[in-house]
């Protein structure tokens, strides 16, 4: 033991400097891995900064290891890490290491303030990467941790930069680590404080409103800084409320542009619309864990797939239940609502006894997630398609209704069924057909909510009052009234909501509803026309 | 049949739809199903199960059912308790409050259960406290909960918020130097009173008011854009920011959905929540929310040897290897083993002999520890936080080096600083005045 003390001891005497430093902060990482305290999680941290700026050769490999949990340390204090195939390597030479397993190795863990410091350390190192893309995440990785640390790779990797965008960003890091360094002149700092006055955005804001409480020249030039970045701030939160509110819309939208063909063309109260919904969002779940199995190759599309599988089952569902169930009970409107109802009960309970009473877990594709910048806006993806595909859905609806032979013979049935039976139209099917139609549509709609909501057997429950304020809100039986409740619904809740709370903002729009309501029973766009009066 | 002439107008068909709307907006009364079994006496003692089956709170409730069936299963394979074998009676108070109390009266008179584990919410507890103490009989509650509370006839073995909630924001403000705090919570009693616990302590400990955010939001609330939004700003003010969630159930998915779109990271503005287990993890892709906390008394990922030996039971029961385990189980395993060494302690199943001999109970909990029974009928209990992992499961990343004693009235909430509840032999009072030195509710002889 102690021969291999002295042996080491001279190998590090031996080494360069750096190679010395790399080696003090690899023993602190492993030495850490063995108990959880706080001390332990800043020792990983200082040894991954320490890793970060000497210059070995497998800091990169190592630390992005430990930023993918698959670094280890074994009890004699070796780094190793995991390979794909579960076996291990030596973290500091790459040399494999077959007799290690498992139960050899303790994790090294990691929290918040240590993923602080990979994410430094990973985008001060990648400041050099061959991609751009890479280089632009780096130089933002750089710009959120603003570690004065960083300053002459920036700097290096600045004089080397090509790529506006990137060079751009790269600025801005430069900017945020100069203000947070003691070392830098006064004009320099001034020109940093230009540099995210000029960038603009919430970001900027944070690391310069920092300094603002401080006093000085360089601290009363970040106070104004931040006064006039929240000034341009205010007038994109109104563009930004906007954009919330026609995203509730959009949602309120597909939800209730089923129920709009059930309750509004036919006069179904449909309470059993929201399982509909369930059941579409089901049907995503089982053609992605179909796809995950068969077909992984185009598991990126799977959610395309199922919106005909969601809307043949659930609209197959709505034929069956049609002719089981609500075509017993035309005209007798509240036997449909307490039958529906129930029915809506049932459901649940079966979808809760095949699956579970657990969330199910349905995928985001990767084009799907995230957001991007637009201006001042901060525009998620998701909410986004789910706008283009609600207002494709409406539009795909009214065009089945207006130019296809089965919408012509739903309109003739809805508004003269004696003559549209004269005329040689079987009704009771258009009837069946007509009530899939609607529930296909919620269908649909469930794929939509199933990015954005929980996958559980009572998804419907949360839109079936919204649905039905929407529709009778636009008045029934008029798709442009829907699309435009629901954007007006939308907007109004999402304007409501900064004010009187998200709670009471609800209570408020429901209240306006059932006044307007009062007022015009027939919604925002009554149908005029004989058929109304009867 | 088919339909020959319109019965309603327009107009009233609009009306109609409101009234539907209003209809399901009241959440009608649902029909409640699962009679109790029938009444066979005997050999046995009979355990009544008291969680939702059906409606919102399944999801959350039947696990719990489920891992009660396998402790009595357990006991039963050791021989019973007091050479009588027990059975399990379960109900259904389908997620609807008022049902609780009548399934906890049909539990305690039809029925004639010894003990009942069960509810999950606070309100349900609300809902059935009356029951339990007219009735005396015993209540085991199993779920992190306000505290603020002490009855005799009900043994608290979930968190109170000084073994979860305070932790958590030590934790924060220690290490992770937390600065400024969203306060989130669905808009309930537990949230409510846990921020209104939690705004006290921060102020306490110097936190400005204009540092706090408190914001509420409806049960199952999906639409969370604007309040992200607003939390990003609110954590743009140059100070480190972090949220304490209280938000429940279902409405957690969306809530971490849009933290993840928009891009809040956990090293930028960190989310610890006291609802959010293994369970409702397992209904999320979780690599967008790598690194938000959770504080709880267990994790599934805790490396003991009772934890394996529970899990792979749990995995045998439920005949699912993919099964989570989680804190209110553990909950259910501490409360289940203390009942029956009170019992045996007492040596019959007599309400009054066994809330006497449960106070004192020890028994191993699943984190490689002994709880405790404490005279207020709350129970010792560590407390990790965890964050977590790209796999679904926590990484603990703090534990408390000992055990902690649940406050069950708040020293930092004004009217309740200076109440303990004791219910040993010479005080047996659950709130007890210090400073007046009289009893003032909960008194009995």
């Amino acid at each position: 033991m102690h021969r291999l003390i002295a042996l080491l001891l001279l190998m590090t005497l031996m080494l360069p400097a750096s190679h010395a430093k790399a080696d003090d902060a690899y023993e602190e990482i492993a030495a850490s891995a063995q108990s959880i305290s706080a001390a332990n999680f800043d020792s990983v941290r200082r040894g991954i900064e320490e890793l970060a700026v000497s210059d070995d050769p497998r800091a990169a490999v190592v630390i992005g290891a430990l930023n993918d949990s698959l670094l280890f340390a074994n009890e004699d204090h070796t780094l190793v890490i995991q390979q794909p195939d579960g076996t291990y390597v030596d973290a500091r030479t790459g040399s494999p290491l077959p007799d290690l397993t498992d139960d050899d190795v303790k994790s090294v863990r990691v929290n918040n303030a240590v993923r602080s410091a990979i994410d430094a350390a990973l985008g001060s190192l990648q400041l050099f990467a061959a991609d751009a893309p890479k280089r632009l995440q780096a130089a933002s990785a750089v710009f959120t941790s603003h570690d004065p640390a960083a300053l002459p790779a920036l700097d290096k990797a600045l004089a080397k930069e090509t790529n506006a965008d990137v060079k751009r960003r790269m600025e801005q890091a430069k900017a945020a680590a100069l203000l947070y360094s003691p070392d830098a002149g006064q004009s320099d700092k001034l020109a940093a404080v230009a540099t995210l006055k000029a960038r603009g955005d919430q970001d900027a804001r944070s690391v310069l409103s920092t300094l603002a409480g401080e006093t000085g020249p360089v601290a009363e030039a970040a106070g104004a800084a931040v006064v006039s970045i929240d000034r341009v701030l205010q007038i994109w939160s109104l563009a930004q409320s906007v954009y919330y509110g026609v995203s509730l819309g959009s949602v309120l939208l597909l939800a209730a542009a089923g129920l709009a063909i059930t309750f509004g063309v036919m006069g179904v109260i449909n309470m059993a619309h929201g399982e509909m919904v369930m059941i579409g969002a089901y049907t995503t779940f089982v053609v992605q864990q179909l796809m995950h199995t068969y077909l992984p190759s185009l598991y990126d599309i799977s959610l395309l797939i199922a919106i005909p599988m969601a809307f043949l089952v659930s609209g197959g569902i709505g034929v069956a239940v049609e002719r089981s169930l609500i075509r017993w009970l035309y005209g007798r409107p509240l036997e449909t609502l307490l039958a529906t109802w129930g029915l809506s009960l049932v459901l649940q309970q079966v979808v809760r006894s095949l699956f579970g009473a657990n969330n199910r877990d349905v995928d985001t594709p990767g084009w799907m997630s995230g957001a991007f910048q637009l201006g001042g806006l901060n525009l998620t993806w998701n909410r986004m398609y789910i706008i283009v595909f609600a207002f494709l859905v409406v539009a795909a609806l009214m065009a089945a209704l207006r130019y296809t032979p089965l919408g012509l013979r739903m309109r003739a049935v809805t508004q003269n069924r004696r003559m549209a039976a004269a005329m040689g139209i079987r009704t009771p099917w258009i009837d069946a057909l007509t009530f899939g139609l609607g529930s296909g549509v919620a269908g649909i709609a469930g794929v939509a909510l199933s990015q954005i909501d929980n996958v559980s057997p009572n998804l419907g429950q949360g839109y079936i009052i919204d649905s039905f304020m929407v529709v009778v809100f636009g008045g029934v039986g008029n798709l442009w009234g829907t699309t435009l409740g629901a954007l007006t619904l939308g907007i109004v809740n999402k304007f409501l909501e900064p004010i009187a709370g998200a709670v009471l903002g609800k209570i408020v729009v429901l209240v306006l509803l059932i006044l307007f309501v009062q007022r015009n029973p027939r919604g925002m766009f009554p149908l005029k026309g004989r058929a109304v009066e009867t | 049949m088919s339909l020959d002439e319109p019965i309603l107008s327009r107009r009233g068909l609009g009306r109609l739809g409101v009234a539907a709307a209003t209809l399901a907006a009241v959440g009608a009364v649902k029909a409640a199903n699962a009679p109790a079994e029938a009444q066979t006496t005997g050999g046995t003692i009979k355990v009544g199960i008291l969680h939702s089956l059906s409606g919102t709170m399944a999801i959350s409730e039947t696990t719990l059912k489920d891992v009660m069936l396998m402790l009595i299963e357990q006991q039963n394979k050791k021989g019973g308790l007091l050479g009588k074998k027990l059975e399990a009676v379960i109900v259904d108070p389908a997620s609807n409050w008022p049902l609780f109390a009548e399934k906890a009266r049909q539990l305690i008179s039809v029925d004639k259960c010894a003990a009942t584990f069960g509810c999950w919410t606070s309100v349900s507890r609300k809902s059935v406290l009356p029951v339990f103490e007219e009735l005396n009989s015993i209540l085991f509650y199993p779920v992190q909960y306000e505290g603020q509370e002490c009855s005799r006839n009900v043994f608290y073995t979930g968190a109170a918020p000084n073994q979860q909630a305070i932790p958590a924001v030590d934790y924060l403000m220690e290490q992770g130097k937390v600065k400024r705090w969203v306060l989130a919570g669905t808009d309930y009693v537990y949230p409510r009173t846990t921020n209104q616990i939690l705004e006290a302590y921060l102020k306490s400990k110097g936190v400005a008011a204009a540092d706090i955010m408190i914001n509420y939001t409806p049960f199952g609330h999906s639409d969370w854009q604007n309040i992200v939004a607003d939390i990003k700003k609110f954590g743009s003010a140059g100070k480190k920011t972090a949220v304490v969630s209280t938000i429940n159930g279902d409405a957690n998915v969306p809530f971490y959905k849009e933290l993840g779109n928009q891009g809040v990271k956990a090293t930028d503005i960190p989310v610890v929540a006291f609802s959010v287990g293994e369970e409702e993890l397992a209904g999320l892709d979780t690599r967008p929310l790598l690194g938000h906390l959770a504080a709880w008394n267990y994790f599934q990922s805790v490396d003991t040897k009772e934890n394996k030996a529970f899990i792979a039971a749990w995995k045998a029961f439920t005949k699912n290897p993919k099964r989570t385990t989680n804190d209110p189980m553990e909950a259910h395993y501490i409360g289940f083993n203390m009942w029956v060494k009170g019992v045996e302690k007492a040596g019959t199943v007599n309400p009054d002999a066994v809330i006497d001999a449960l106070i004192g109970v020890s028994v191993p909990n699943l984190s490689g520890g002994y709880s405790a029974m404490m005279p207020n009928h709350h129970i010792t209990k560590p407390v990790l936080i965890g964050e977590i992992q790209a796999n679904g499961q926590f990484n603990t990343v703090s534990e408390t080096p000992g055990l902690v004693v649940a406050q069950e009235w708040s020293p930092y909430v004004e009217d309740t600083k200076d109440l303990i509840g004791d219910w040993r032999a010479p005080l047996k009072c659950g709130a007890f005045n210090v400073k007046t030195g009289t009893c003032t509710a909960g008194k009995k002889a």
